[in-house]
């Protein structure tokens, strides 16, 4: 016993690396399972302080551009008022539409913290659960999907970026409709990847690729990017297309995040009817 | 003595995490390299530093890095392994192995080539690791030499730099 003590003793410098690289492994694998460290995680309250406080400083570099941006938007939804319309017909009012029943609700927020060189990306927002967002909520700009909320504290959220290798976004080729799925294999955030289109149908360089909105966390018809060249891999049964994203995730600042009204509804719905079908 | 000694590595430790989690964290060279400068931390810690304080030290630094880039543990282990070899390639390098108490290994010390031999070597060991913890499951392991060697080589040409800054800084 006492030999035990002096060898782990002479070679304390040995087994204290050892000891620490396991708590270190420890760290890693929980929190690639989880993503739940509540506490040493950029979502905490210190940290996201110290990130607001920075993209505070940030933010005047870019309000060139932004204004730019809100100008644009502030036109497209000009467009859209009813007052740019002309009333042709005065005899016809509408008292309840329930041709148009509301099933999407947008809450803006600001990138804080966002990366695009690790395999597994993150973006955190400055709103959280105090203004209404919950997990698994979609985040879209006003170019392209951005990525789903994971986490959320009271002020603060945590979204796992399209570039993250656990998303997977129904979509369709704007063209013909057709169901894929696009997922990002690494390397470079301007690129992702679509899979699932079977070989007999025609694509061209351009076409451009929407969201499905099978999954209800992103309306139909969001845009997604264009196919910048495609292959079918020796041994596959589908074409494996690249697109280039619409969304620059290197320059996000203002987002939306999707509401879905009806999402409760709808999964209960569909888990009701697959249960019964096993 | 001791007191004023724990004051700068404290300001030092602090400067240093700065600089790496403001400053180095927003660069991303060619859309994904990004230079690791808080390593720097480890490598200036002085030649007699007890061996646990060392480790001890690696470890907390490489998770404070972590607690701003949604890593957790990695920086900390990839980290380890550079404290871990620390004392191995100090003996590796130089003919003497005794120094002066608050002796650090600085340029005006040990001069311009041995300073850069032990900077590649450790910030080598360190990257390698990081990036192998990293990607452990996707990436082909030419993949991860080649950005361990770019990577590395920025973050070696930050630190030499910084290197020469306080040398000069300490002559005047």
């Amino acid at each position: 016993m006492r030999n035990l003590f002096n060898f782990i003793l002479k070679h304390y410098f040995f087994f204290l690396f050892v000891l620490l690289q396991v708590v270190a492994f420890m760290l890693i694998v929980q929190n690639n399972t989880y993503h739940r460290s509540f506490f040493i995680n950029s979502t905490n309250l210190l940290a996201g302080n110290i990130y607001s406080l920075q993209s505070n400083v940030r933010g005047y570099f870019n309000l060139q551009s932004i204004n730019r941006q809100l100008v644009i938007e502030n036109e497209t939804f000009r467009n859209q008022q009813a007052s740019s319309f002309l009333k042709t017909d005065q005899t016809i009012f509408t008292f309840h539409d329930t041709l148009h029943q509301r099933q999407f609700t947008y809450i803006n927020a600001r990138v804080i913290n966002n990366s695009v060189r690790d395999r597994n990306n993150y973006i955190t927002l400055n709103k959280g659960r105090m203004q209404g967002v919950k997990p698994d909520m979609g985040v879209i700009t006003h170019n392209g999907v951005v990525g789903i909320v994971k986490d959320v504290s009271n002020n603060f959220s945590s979204v796992l970026s399209t570039l993250h290798s656990d998303i997977q976004i129904s979509a369709k080729l704007t063209k013909n409709n057709q169901l894929g799925t696009v997922l990002w294999e690494g390397y470079d955030y301007r690129k992702a990847t679509m899979l699932y289109i079977p070989p007999h149908l025609e694509l061209e360089v351009g076409d451009s690729i929407i969201t499905s909105g099978f999954s209800h966390i992103f309306p139909e018809n969001v845009f997604i990017g264009t196919i910048s060249d495609y292959e079918i891999r020796r041994g596959d049964n589908f074409y494996t297309i690249e697109i280039d994203l619409a969304c620059d995730f290197n320059s996000l600042e203002n987002v939306y995040v999707v509401k879905n009204i009806f999402r409760e509804e709808l999964d209960m719905l569909e888990s009701e009817s697959r249960s019964l079908i096993r | 003595m001791i007191e004023y000694s724990t004051l700068k590595q404290t300001g030092r430790f602090i400067i240093i995490l700065g600089i790496q989690i403001l400053i180095l964290n927003q660069i991303h060279l060619g859309g994904y390299i990004t230079p690791f400068f808080y390593p720097l931390f480890i490598l200036l810690l002085p030649f007699q530093t007890k061996g646990y304080v060392v480790l001890l030290l690696a470890f907390f630094t490489g998770l404070a890095v972590d607690m701003f880039s949604n890593s957790l543990g990695m920086h900390a282990a990839a980290t380890l392994f550079m404290a871990f070899f620390r004392p191995g390639i100090i003996r590796l390098l130089s003919i003497k192995t005794e120094f002066e108490p608050e002796v650090e290994p600085r340029i005006h010390v040990m001069g311009k080539v041995w300073i850069l031999t032990y900077t590649v070597m450790l910030i080598f060991i360190h990257h390698l690791s990081l990036f192998l913890i990293e990607v452990f499951r996707f990436y082909e392991l030419g993949e991860i030499l080649a950005k361990t060697i770019i990577s590395a080589g920025f973050s070696v040409i930050i630190i030499m730099l910084t290197h020469f800054l306080m040398g000069s800084a300490r002559k005047t």
